[in-house]
């Protein structure tokens, strides 16, 4: 057990920012004023927290259209994420990204594609760049979701990343689900890493909500990216606690029960429970942790509900640069 | 001044381009091998290194997706396909994801990527080696698509391409490889979305793209010598932008405008299907600018509506040749047809020998 306070902190808070965002999601919603898609992280939140702070301020995200989580890991930029869940005038993406569009340069966090697996290649690309321009130490890190290992890109990007050498960690944020197709019905093998083992590059393996856990196998996959030069997948199982779109829970859409959620908490736990309680462990304040951090997504909510709508004229910029 | 072809001009341009800037990279299946992609890519790798030019998996919808990647993370792919049909397998990536990176980030990730693709045509070709499929791309915001149809134009547009912050696609006619020009020895541009005169005339304007530029040609000769006929050529080597389509400034449009208002007539020649075709918003532009000086509704040339077959005879049905816009014309002035047993119209199928 990691007991660095000051980075178990760090984690907490990251997790509960995500957490609180989508709390207040839930919460203004139904007002119809957010009119994007919603693609909840909710029970994701480890992953995308544990990788993005591993990597720190010298890695390049590449996410889908799931991506709170990832997009508040990797820039905690809360005014930015409501403005553009708002479409505001305030955002600088000027609403024509959503919830599924998210994409914040300045914080390297690189894009997202509501299109399974059209970004796997994408990031690969960018990794070549940085290669290609002696970006040393400089890793792409792409997050896609079990359903996009079905996908023919998926297999091409792995292949190529690996004929290539490139810095490049490929994260599969295994919900088991295809929207609400299971695995058992997609797939005719039984171990994705298995098979992911058998090209040029190394592996994980990983079924924990535990952030801390979740970041040393990170640690140690950017080791090997950086000394072993070759790409890492990840595979890491988490429960998504949502239905696949919308902000609700879908236990009696019958693909699914709640018994099998309510088993998975018993045996995983929640993750920022699980990290709460580590910290409560370590005598830290919690408390004012959550308040300082929902005060902020409440005031953010706040400015971007009372921010004008971005201008009708920005339909028309940016088609060509 | 020297004259060269319309594959050393493309040749000629990437490697200019690529000693100005160590940022563009040129990438595609079959690229360095002995055959260079009919040509326009031979010795590269030897003089540019394997880092900058290098052959990639069978995985073109994968490959266009690391070009879009590699361009905004600072560099300039040059992505080769060597039919337009393969080109198909990225369909997902340019329409869905290139085509739209830079309108969704707010101009914060420009896509500055040249896809260069060859249409394929004779020979048994067929309906998998031959299609062209411009409209096809022009019709999506976001992805400019030129047709270069002269060597001179092959250079110019593709450094132009290539300086690009979007993602602009290059169709390049298997045929026109072997057109020769005076083409400058240095570098030079032909802006995006200019079009050109390829002849003058006051009689009939045949808007042409492509291949169909050098059918047009012949026709006009022909036309000149057997009706004293005279056909204005407008070449609008851009598809898209077209016109003032997102504040492009390009005069492809303007150039086709002028010229109908001039000979009140239109041909529009196509080297593509006609139906939701770029002949169909050409004819659209020029009724909706042209209307009350039309004489004569505007025609549209193409190929026939079917899949390309690829027996010879069968070919020579599919496809439009000078001869039908010679028909055409004189249908339009109502001319009676013209003795035209002694021409010859079938020059280049009969100089392709293939294989591809």
């Amino acid at each position: 057990m990691n007991h660095n306070i000051e980075l178990n902190i760090e984690l907490y808070k990251k997790l509960y920012l995500i957490r609180s965002c989508e709390l207040a999601i839930q919460k203004y919603y139904h007002e119809d004023e957010m009119k994007t898609p919603m693609h909840m992280s909710m029970g994701a939140e480890a992953i995308s927290v544990a990788i993005c702070h591993a990597i720190g301020d010298n890695g390049q995200i590449f996410a889908t259209y799931r991506s709170h989580a990832s997009f508040l890991a990797k820039t905690q930029d809360i005014d930015y994420f409501f403005a553009e869940m708002y479409a505001k005038d305030t955002s600088p993406l000027k609403g024509k990204g959503g919830s599924m569009h998210l994409c914040h340069p300045k914080y390297d966090f690189m894009g997202t594609s509501a299109i399974v697996a059209s970004n796997i290649s994408v990031a690969v690309g960018s990794a070549f760049a940085n290669k290609y321009n002696n970006h040393v130490g400089k890793i792409v890190v792409v997050f896609f979701g079990d359903g996009a290992t079905d996908e023919g890109t998926f297999w091409e990007s792995i292949n190529l990343a690996c004929l290539m050498k490139l810095p490049i960690i490929f994260v599969c944020e295994d919900n088991g689900l295809a929207v609400h197709t299971n695995i058992p019905t997609r797939r005719g093998y039984n171990s994705i890493t298995d098979i992911i083992s058998k090209f040029n590059c190394s592996t994980f393996d990983i079924d924990s909500t535990d952030v801390l856990e979740i970041y040393a196998s990170t640690k140690e996959a950017i080791n090997i990216v950086n000394e072993q030069h070759h790409p890492v997948f990840m595979n890491i199982r988490y429960y998504r606690y949502l239905e696949h779109v919308g902000i609700n829970e879908d236990f009696d859409a019958g693909y699914r029960s709640k018994e099998e959620f309510e088993s998975y908490i018993e045996l995983r736990k929640d993750p920022i429970e699980l990290q709460r309680l580590r910290l409560i462990k370590l005598n830290v304040n919690v408390t004012d942790i959550e308040n300082v951090i929902d005060n902020k997504v409440s005031q953010s909510v706040i400015v971007a509900k009372n921010a004008p709508l971005s201008d009708i004229s920005e339909t028309y910029t940016h088609v060509f640069n | 001044m020297r004259k060269i072809t319309y594959c050393d001009a493309i040749r000629e341009a990437t490697i200019q381009e690529m000693e100005r800037d160590p940022n563009i990279f040129l990438y595609g299946i079959d690229v360095p091998d002995h055959k260079g992609i009919f040509g326009s890519t031979i010795g590269l790798q030897e003089k540019f290194g394997k880092e900058r030019v290098f052959d990639t998996p069978l995985s073109e919808d994968t490959m266009s997706g690391f070009g879009l990647g590699a361009a905004i993370n600072g560099m300039r792919p040059i992505h080769v396909h060597m039919r337009v049909d393969f080109m198909l397998l990225a369909f997902n990536q340019i329409v869905n994801m290139l085509s739209s990176y830079n309108y969704s980030s707010c101009g914060k990730l420009s896509v500055p990527i040249t896809i260069r693709a060859i249409v394929g045509r004779g020979w048994g070709q067929g309906f998998q080696h031959s299609k062209t499929m411009h409209s096809i791309f022009a019709h999506i915001p976001g992805l400019k698509v030129i047709l270069p149809t002269t060597a001179y134009d092959a250079k110019g547009l593709l450094i132009s391409a290539i300086r690009d912050n979007n993602p602009v696609i290059v169709f390049e006619h298997r045929w026109l490889y072997w057109q020769e020009e005076e083409v400058p020895e240095g570098s030079y541009t032909i802006p995006i979305g200019d079009g050109n005169i390829l002849r003058k005339g006051d009689d009939i304007t045949i808007v042409a793209t492509s291949w169909m530029n050098v059918e047009s040609l012949f026709a006009a000769e022909v036309l000149k010598e057997k009706h004293d006929i005279n056909i204005e050529i407008v070449d609008p080597r851009t598809i898209a932008p077209f016109g003032n389509d997102n504040n492009s400034v390009g005069n492809n449009e303007k150039l086709i405008i002028d010229s109908v208002k001039k000979t009140k007539h239109c041909i529009v020649a196509d080297n593509d299907w006609l139906s939701c075709g770029f002949s169909a918003e050409v004819a659209s532009r020029v009724y909706d600018k042209c209307f009350d000086i039309l004489e004569r509704p505007v025609k549209r040339i193409g190929f026939a509506n079917t899949p390309c077959p690829t027996a010879r005879h069968l070919e020579n049905e599919f496809y439009p040749n000078a001869k039908n816009i010679i028909r055409e014309v004189e249908k339009m002035l109502e001319l009676s047809p013209t003795d035209l047993s002694k021409e010859s119209f079938y020059t280049y199928e009969n100089k392709f020998k293939g294989p591809f």
